[in-house]
């Protein structure tokens, strides 16, 4: 297993780590506009239109991650898929209402007539709330072994709270970043009572995941792994407290250090997703079937990989120049 | 019901509402970039109005078709895991170079297509329209390419009950690619068209007389016009094609029961599969061996040949194949007539003067392209049954073990949400039509240069 020279290892493998790479950017990409959709009830009416705009030239393209992520799934490991989809056949058919009706409201409040904003702006919120819960759901139990038992299902109930919150906190940040103003100083209060969501979360996973089998334990619990490994829990704490001190601070002026909390959010949401990877390789679905033993024909996938070589530093490259079009303060969308 | 019925009705489903949105983004990208186009080249004002009326249309489009089709990239894992399973090696790669060739590059480029009009240079907006425009064809080209090849598989082995490629060229050629890709794209400008006129038609109803809504009338019809009989050429092509390939479809699509010479076109029957004969027939003798071999007395297959020596059946259910192609048929020979008597009409009383009865025969058609694609693809996909990939699995083997009632209740709240929203979408399009209408004169209170040009012209 360990011949990096067998297609059969290394083509599963870069397959395995892409995977993770758009699961872990679609997690914050998706997750800031997701947390932003979130926050919109705790806006007045103008700061509304305001939060949409700062995630308008972008939601559309930070989904797509999300369809990377289940199409690597799919073409890769087509029999982990299957496990998996199946398995979460519910909160999958939730987090799915819910993307339509966010993707769908973001495009009526601005579209339908006036008298029907309010009911867009509430399905705006319900989608975002209804996509945010279902994955922390879905990561909740998927951790647990994909298995539909009590303590699983109050575990997943847990994630899915914080997750939600983590969201939010990523939203904030976000915010904080892009809005000036009255609503970049809301956004900072926004910020400071979810980051302790999203502690928690990351808390009560690092707690849970070593105790779901002995193998995950002793990859953790012994030496010389726990040495080094150890940087992965300190770094973590040592990150929300930076943000917590430097909530405390913004705004400063000039503005400065006002995308500090939303770097913080995406390290921190890196480490722990570092974490999990840690724990489950070589597992795609958690003790139950290997990434080995799970991918499709290497034909197949090195027909994959060479189109992804050439073709994911394009994409990576326009998404930065979209970003870099778009930056600096949100400002009211107009097609003109 | 079982869980088989429900999730072939749940699939159906929700790919019905998906293609809706694609086959308006997909040709109105083009459209748009036209309109912008023709705005730099000559300064009028009315074609950057067109633009912006239409460029909501596509937003709105958009993200129907974006989260929609996240839906669908589910619903492979959720409701059909054996065909990855066996046909994955195959579909994954085709999969994939859709979404890294096509979306990411549609999805990014929408963002400065529509709102950095004021933040990058006016060529870079363009290219930017076309890049868009351009995806939304890749997508529909890798798709239709695995949807075909599940029509009319080759360049594979089997081995150990799972699929490998052998050849990639004639996985992606395969034999009814290219009619599938032509007649989707086409079927997509004709709804754009028909949706275009029909909007403008309904907005000229409305007392708007704005030289946009009668340029993008004019458009419209023009579009439609020189369209539609490309699609009836190539829809006879698709036939024939059809013939060749999956014959069982075709005497479905047909009625057709015995194969044999001189076979008589059925422009109406209600085909019995209990008795295995039509009821109420009303057919031209002869004529679908004419239209089908070109000869009339050539042999058309029939359907008794699909039931083999046990009784057990091969050939799809009949009355859908046959209705849904009757449908499709019919509503392209109404875009026929009405595409050309607007044309007509066009001639001698310009766009602007059209009388009532064709506007509102336009925008009685407005979303007829609709009608025609969901039928199109009805007969396509049913007609492919009992097979889900032609000789290769069926769609039995495919089905998820899921409980019935968890597909049951997922299945009403999809029907539920999707009802809503196309009638919300709908209301949409008319409340932006209305209102444009409305703030019509605001507009031309202050003229630029160009427009009160083109007004004194
Ligand atoms: C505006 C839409 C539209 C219009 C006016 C037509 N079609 Fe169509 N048709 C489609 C939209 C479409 C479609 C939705 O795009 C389909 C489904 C799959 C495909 O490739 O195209 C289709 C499928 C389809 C098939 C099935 C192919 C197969 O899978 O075996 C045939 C034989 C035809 N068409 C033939 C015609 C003919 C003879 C037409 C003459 C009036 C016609 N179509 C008008
Ligand atoms: C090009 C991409 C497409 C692919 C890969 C695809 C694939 C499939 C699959 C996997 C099924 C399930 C098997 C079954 O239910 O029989 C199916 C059935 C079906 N599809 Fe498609 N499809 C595509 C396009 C479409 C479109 C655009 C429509 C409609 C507008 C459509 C309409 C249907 C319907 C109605 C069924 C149910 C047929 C039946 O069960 O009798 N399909 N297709
Ligand atoms: C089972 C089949 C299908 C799957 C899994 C699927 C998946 C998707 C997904 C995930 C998107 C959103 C892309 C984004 O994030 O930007 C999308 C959009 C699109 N799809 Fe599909 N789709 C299917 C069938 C079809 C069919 C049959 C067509 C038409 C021929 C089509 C044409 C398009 C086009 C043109 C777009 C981009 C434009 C838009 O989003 O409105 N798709 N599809």
């Amino acid at each position: 297993m360990t011949y990096f020279g067998d297609p059969a290892v290394w083509l599963p493998w870069s397959f395995a780590a892409l995977m993770g790479l758009s699961i872990l950017i679609y997690v914050v990409l998706d997750g800031f506009d997701l947390g932003v959709g979130l926050l919109m009830p705790l806006a007045d009416e103008a700061q509304k239109d305001r939060l949409v705009a700062s995630i308008g030239p972008f939601w559309d393209a930070n989904e797509t991650w999300l369809v990377l992520a289940v199409g690597l799934l799919l073409v890769a490991f087509p029999p982990a898929h299957g496990m998996i989809l199946t398995a979460l056949y519910l909160p999958v058919f939730v987090m799915l209402i819910g993307l339509i009706l966010r993707g769908v409201s973001f495009e009526m409040r601005a579209k339908a007539p006036p008298a029907q904003k309010r009911l867009w702006n509430a399905a705006f919120f319900a989608g975002s709330l209804m996509a945010a819960l279902s994955q922390g759901f879905m990561l909740g139990l998927y951790i647990m072994g994909l298995t539909w038992s009590w303590p699983h299902v109050a575990f997943a109930t847990l994630t899915a709270l914080c997750l939600t919150v983590g969201y939010g906190f990523i939203g904030a940040a976000w915010l904080i970043w892009k809005t000036e103003g009255a609503l970049q100083s809301r956004a900072i209060g926004w910020a400071k009572t979810t980051l302790w969501g999203l502690a928690a979360g990351i808390l009560a996973i690092s707690a849970a995941t070593p105790f779901v089998s002995a193998r995950i334990f002793d990859k953790w619990f012994s030496l010389p792994a726990m040495a080094y490994l150890s940087v992965l829990p300190l770094l973590s704490v040592f990150l929300v407290g930076f943000v917590w001190w430097q909530l405390r601070r913004l705004p400063l002026p000039k503005d400065r250090a006002a995308w500090q909390p939303f770097a913080a959010a995406i390290a921190l949401f890196t480490l722990a997703f570092g974490g999990m990877a840690y724990s489950f390789y070589p597992y795609v679905v958690p003790e139950k079937i290997t990434l080995y033993d799970a991918a499709a024909a290497p034909e197949s996938l090195f027909i994959i990989l060479i189109g992804t070589v050439f073709v994911l530093p394009a994409i990576l490259g326009y998404t930065f120049l979209s970003y870099y079009i778009f930056r600096g303060k949100a400002t009211a969308l107009k097609y003109d | 019901m079982d869980t088989l019925l429900l999730s072939r009705i749940q699939f159906g489903a929700n790919i019905s509402f998906h293609i809706l949105f694609p086959s308006i983004t997909l040709a109105l990208g083009w459209m748009l970039l036209f309109f912008k186009l023709r705005f730099s080249l000559t300064g009028q004002q009315k074609w950057m109005q067109a633009y912006m009326f239409w460029v909501k249309v596509f937003a709105l489009s958009f993200a129907m078709g974006v989260v929609s089709g996240i839906t669908m990239s589910f619903q492979f894992g959720t409701n059909w895991p054996g065909f990855m399973e066996k046909v994955g090696n195959i579909a994954g790669p085709l999969l994939a170079y859709e979404i890294l060739t096509a979306f990411f590059l549609e999805a990014v480029f929408l963002g400065i297509m529509l709102f950095g009009a004021s933040r990058v240079k006016s060529w870079v907006h363009t290219l930017a329209t076309f890049l868009v425009a351009f995806g939304t064809t890749m997508s529909a080209f890798w798709i239709i390419v695995l949807n075909s090849w599940m029509h009319t598989p080759q360049g594979f082995t089997m081995i150990d009950g799972v699929a490998h490629a052998t050849s990639w060229l004639e996985i992606v050629f395969n034999p009814s690619m290219p009619y599938r890709f032509v007649h989707m794209l086409l079927a997509s400008g004709l709804t754009v068209a028909f949706l275009i006129a029909g909007v403008s038609a309904l907005r000229m109803l409305w007392g708007e007389r704005g030289e946009d809504v009668k340029t993008a009338l004019r458009v419209g019809i023009i579009t439609a016009a020189s369209l539609i009989p490309l699609q009836i050429l190539a829809g006879d092509f698709h036939g024939l094609n059809t013939l060749k390939h999956q014959p069982a479809k075709l005497a479905a699509m047909e009625a057709n029961w015995e194969t044999g010479p001189n076979v008589p076109l059925v422009l109406f029957a209600l085909p019995d599969e209990t008795t295995r004969e039509n009821r109420f027939e009303i057919a031209v003798p002869n004529a679908a061996s004419l239209i089908l071999t070109h000869s009339l007395d050539g042999t058309v297959p029939g359907l008794n040949d699909f039931v083999d020596a046990t009784g057990q059946i091969l050939h799809p259910p009949v009355a859908p194949v046959f209705f849904s192609f009757r449908i499709m048929v019919g509503v392209g020979l109404a875009m026929l007539l009405l595409s050309w008597s607007g044309l007509y009409l066009m001639r001698r009383h310009s766009a602007a003067s059209l009388p009532k009865p064709a506007l509102l025969a336009f925008s009685a058609m407005s979303f007829s392209g609709w009608i025609a694609t969901l039928a199109g693809w009805y007969t396509t996909e049913i007609g492919r049954q009992p097979w889900l990939v032609q000789g290769v699995m069926t769609t039995q083997e495919a089905v998820a073990e899921v409980p019935a009632t968890l597909v049951l209740s997922t299945l009403i709240g999809y029907l539920l949400l999707y009802a809503l929203l196309v009638l919300a979408y709908i209301g949409a399009i008319t409340y932006l039509a209305r209102t444009a209408a409305r703030s019509a004169p605001r507009l031309s209170a202050e003229p630029t240069e160009e427009t009160a040009h083109d007004l004194l012209r």
